[in-house]
């Protein structure tokens, strides 16, 4: 499923530019080890975590978009940071079992 | 202390084809990754495989956010050569005093505002060596730490 698409059903809104491209998969983790090790180029991350390290981490395996739960805000420097790295940042007020729950009624597999 | 992988083939001397080296500051947490972002894009232009920058990019992360939370400056040297990157990463600093548990999966003295960003799984130092075909680290308490480490090119 494209970004895009999947932004619209869920109702997600990005708080910087919508970079589209299709997405492999979904990771969650706050570990920001295992998102590195683990994740997947074009994977959707999950996370609690809103700093650089996490975006730069998230650059460097190709993660294609973050979704950042429980409300927490990326302040302006991550933001500024994930458009350069054309990662898309949603947030939302979801916790992570119940936006997990959402991308898998979605179609995300 | 020092600990090492058995490598996979015979040291062959190898022709190095590109060397370039960063400087990495201990605390320098707003620029983390940035180093090893750097040394994705010259892989890039060097065209080895996805793959390969992948796991190299994994060791050079860890790396980097190392130094960034225990030492206080250290360089990190890119050698690319025909079959193979290598990265030396020497670091001035605390050093690690028994490098069996640093190497131990979920072992860290990571401190509570670190945990907080998601660091001080233990993951460090092992992913390091799983993503990497050949490993090698050193350690001289209050001196310093030195890395040695590298992926090998699909034939």
């Amino acid at each position: 499923m494209k970004l895009a698409e999947l932004a619209g059903k869920l109702e997600l809104k990005a708080v910087n530019s919508l970079f589209d491209r299709e997405l492999t998969g979904v990771y969650i983790s706050d570990m920001v080890s295992d998102v590195i090790a683990n994740a997947q180029a074009g994977n959707l991350l999950v996370t609690l975590q809103v700093h650089t390290n996490v975006i730069a981490a998230a650059n460097l395996v190709d993660i294609a978009a973050i979704v950042v739960t429980q409300g927490k805000k990326p302040p302006e420097d991550v933001i500024k940071m994930a458009d350069k790295a054309k990662i898309t940042l949603f947030t939302t007020e979801l916790n992570r079992w119940q936006i997990a729950t959402k991308l898998y009624e979605s179609g995300v597999r | 202390m020092s600990e090492e992988l058995p490598r996979a083939g015979a040291e062959a001397p190898g022709e190095i084809l590109y060397s370039e080296r960063w400087t990495i500051r201990g605390g320098d947490f707003d620029h983390g990754g940035e180093v090893a972002a750097a040394v994705k894009s010259t892989l890039r232009q060097f065209a080895v495989a996805p793959e390969v920058i992948r796991r190299l990019s994994i060791a050079n992360f860890e790396a980097e956010m190392n130094v960034i939370m225990y030492a206080e400056e250290a360089v990190l040297e890119l050698q690319v050569l025909p079959d193979r990157a290598r990265v030396t990463l020497a670091d001035r600093g605390q050093g690690i005093p028994d490098i069996g548990l640093a190497m131990q999966e979920g072992w860290s003295t990571a401190t509570p505002e670190m945990r907080q960003r998601g660091f001080g799984a233990g993951l460090g130092l092992p992913n390091i060596r799983k993503n990497c075909d050949e490993f090698a680290i050193e350690s001289t308490v209050g001196v310093g730490t030195t890395l040695r480490y590298g992926v090998r090119f699909p034939l």
